[in-house]
């Protein structure tokens, strides 16, 4: 596993572990929340605006890391589109069939089609299982950062973040 | 080698086109595009040949500070490629080549 | 002739907000770029800018760029695009600039430099890209990140089909990123460190897109005779040399170097700044104060061109420079000091955090020799 995010760039499971944007198994099974994986004391603070029900605090100080109230979090998934990171996610593992969904921001083209199997890739980009494409939001609004939400095994949750690429934009 | 599709950026929109001839060899460029980014579109690299050491040498910094870009258009010499509109029936040399070319 | 109020040379992020702020202030402006599109770095930057709200945070470089020269055109900036600034003098009412055409090719029954004077000088020249050398480093193929960035984002071509990109700074990993979006392949990204300089979050979208960051590795040398068509590459130890043994070779077309961004300041050294060296702004830059005027009275400097920094440190310091600039005319009003306070105050927000430790601690020296009394000479 990594040795940390400024190590190469894979956050280790002990930053995300004591990372308070990170929610909890619990909240998680109740249905969709925001996972934030910003870690770093950078001036930043997009996503405490981009909350509608005030779940993010970053605070004055805009080089604190953004907190998750977990509580107040509905998932909404409007962060997603709004941090400059792409560092936040979505997850839902309420359903009780063994399943859970994902949803991650993807600034490439080709995006995939709604039902598609895909290949779901964790942290470093190695496949991790397959997925299949639930939804792909790309309105003209949010300029470019489409929103694709997958569906894969429970067991992956924390561990996929996004999807293999597969071609360029022209092909 | 041009970007079509850009998921940000979106489709490249049409414009008209203009002829370059490079070294006796017509391309195509996008008007108002610069010669440099109409050389690369069209997979050429080499831009000169150093005069002393007959070293290839192309684009290097892209927003004309470097000068290793530059090239004879329309027997003008030292011309920075990366800096100057292409416009139709420019005469594009890669200059010393034939000092350097190994073809 | 054409005389101005104040003379500004840039119009990147810091010399566009410097136009804005003076001409806000009743002054009339004259802004040069030798580039013909505005908004200097800020129009290759496709992704979404850090900062707070008043920074403009979430939105893209791009729109940003377009958003600051629409105002500054509203409000009356002459702006001169395409025209390189190439001599700075001084005169009795100020200062003299000289531009000529930067266009190469400019026909013979064009004027080929003009003059205006203006009675304040704000040097927003930015930066330019150091080169690191290694052997094979002059091959077409090789090229700076801003470079390959300038190629894709704004020419919408591709300078290469896969790249190693040398550099995990910020912009080494942004680049790297726009380029996958350009569809073109990133082999991997080295750096010389043993740590990622730049941002967590940068580093972990290129992660999650397969491209491995190498800490603790260099290139020995770029592989080609005509053109590249490989890289070596080894590990390195603390003092970055390679280290026997560790060397592969990797296919690339292209080899991006993000080695890092230094001052532009042929024109403040040329209008008699003194300049002081400092390593964490890149190194040359020329001597301000916290009003960023120069060791010339009357010249101020933002931006890049007063030490590596961000975009949005650049819009501050430009607002700055051009309010004081303005001040320094007569051109004052009774919200100025309140406005020049707010911009200093989002210009430290910016500066927060531990990335930004050795900015602060640079500036601050830069500050202190810049309250030195100028040397009569």
């Amino acid at each position: 596993m990594s040795d940390g995010i400024a190590h190469d760039g894979v956050l280790s499971w002990q930053e995300l572990e004591h990372s308070p944007g990170y929610p909890s198994r619990s909240r998680m099974l109740k249905g969709p929340v925001a996972v934030i994986e910003c870690v770093q004391e950078i001036p930043c603070n997009p996503c405490e605006a981009a909350c509608p029900f005030q779940a993010i605090t970053v605070g004055e100080k805009i080089t604190n890391v953004p907190r998750l109230n977990e509580a107040k979090c509905v998932g909404c998934g409007q962060c997603l589109t709004r941090c400059p990171g792409l560092a936040i996610f979505l997850v839902d593992m309420s359903s009780q069939d063994g399943s859970a969904s994902l949803a991650f921001p993807y600034e490439y083209l080709p995006l995939p089609s709604v039902g598609e199997d895909v290949d779901a890739v964790d942290r470093s980009g190695c496949y991790a299982c397959r997925g299949k494409v639930l939804s792909v939001q790309d309105p003209a609004r949010n300029e470019g950062t489409a929103v694709i939400k997958i569906e894969i095994p429970e067991a992956y949750v924390h561990h996929v973040r996004g999807i293999a690429r597969s071609g360029g934009p022209d092909e | 080698m041009r970007v079509q599709n850009h998921p940000i950026l979106g489709v490249l929109h049409e414009v008209r086109e203009v002829a370059l001839v490079v070294d006796g060899v017509r391309i195509a460029a996008r008007e108002g595009e610069t010669i440099a980014a109409a050389l690369a579109a069209a997979g050429i690299r080499i831009h000169r040949y150093t005069p002393k050491q007959s070293t290839p040498r192309g684009v290097f910094c892209a927003i004309g500070q470097c000068t290793d870009c530059a090239m004879t258009v329309n027997g003008r010499p030292n011309v920075r490629t990366c800096m100057t509109r292409a416009a139709n029936e420019m005469i594009i040399e890669t200059p010393n080549q034939s000092q350097g070319r190994l073809d | 002739m054409t005389a101005v109020d104040v003379g500004i040379i840039g119009a990147g992020p810091a010399g566009i907000a410097a136009g804005i702020e003076a001409a806000t202030a009743g002054c009339s402006v004259a802004l040069f770029d030798g580039h013909l599109e505005p908004g200097g770095q800020l129009i290759k930057q496709i992704h979404r800018f850090f900062g707070s709200r008043e920074h403009r945070a979430g939105v893209r470089g791009i729109r940003i760029a377009h958003e600051l020269w629409t105002e500054a055109q509203s409000l009356g900036v002459q702006s001169f695009l395409g025209w390189e600034v190439f001599g700075v003098q001084s005169s009795p009412s100020g200062f003299r600039l000289h531009a000529r055409l930067t266009d190469d090719m400019s026909v013979d029954d064009q004027p080929i430099s003009k003059t205006v004077t203006a009675r304040t000088l704000i040097l927003a020249t930015g930066a330019e890209e150091k080169a690191i050398n290694f052997e094979g480093w002059t091959l077409p193929g090789v090229m700076g990140a801003g470079a390959a960035q300038t190629m894709a984002n704004v020419w919408r071509v591709r300078p290469g089909e896969s790249v190693l990109m040398i550099g995990a700074g910020n912009v080494g990993l942004i680049v790297s990123y726009h380029l996958l979006q350009a569809g073109i392949d990133v082999a991997a990204v080295l750096e010389a460190a043993p740590t990622i300089g730049g941002y967590g979050v940068h580093a972990a979208k290129i992660s999650r897109a397969g491209i491995p960051i190498l800490t603790s590795h260099s290139i020995i040398k770029a592989l080609g005779t005509e053109h590249v068509t490989g890289a070596l590459i080894a590990q390195v130890d603390p003092s970055w040399n390679p280290i026997s043994g560790t060397e592969r070779k990797i296919d690339v077309d292209s080899i991006c170097i993000a080695g890092g961004l230094r001052s532009n300041t042929r024109l403040a050294k040329l209008a008699g700044c003194q300049l002081a060296f400092c390593r964490e702004l890149g190194g040359w830059l020329p001597i301000h104060n916290a009003q960023l005027e120069t060791t010339v009275k009357g010249i101020y400097v933002a931006g890049d061109a007063a030490g590596i920094e961000e975009a949005s440190t650049a819009i501050e310091e430009g607002r700055i420079a051009g309010l004081v600039a303005a001040r320094s005319l007569g051109r004052d009003d009774k919200a100025s000091s309140d406005r020049l306070d707010g911009m200093k105050e989002r210009l430290s927000s910016l500066r927060g955090g531990p990335f930004c430790e050795g900015i602060r601690v640079a500036k601050r020296r830069i500050f202190d020799l810049g309250e030195e009394p100028c040397p009569t000479a």
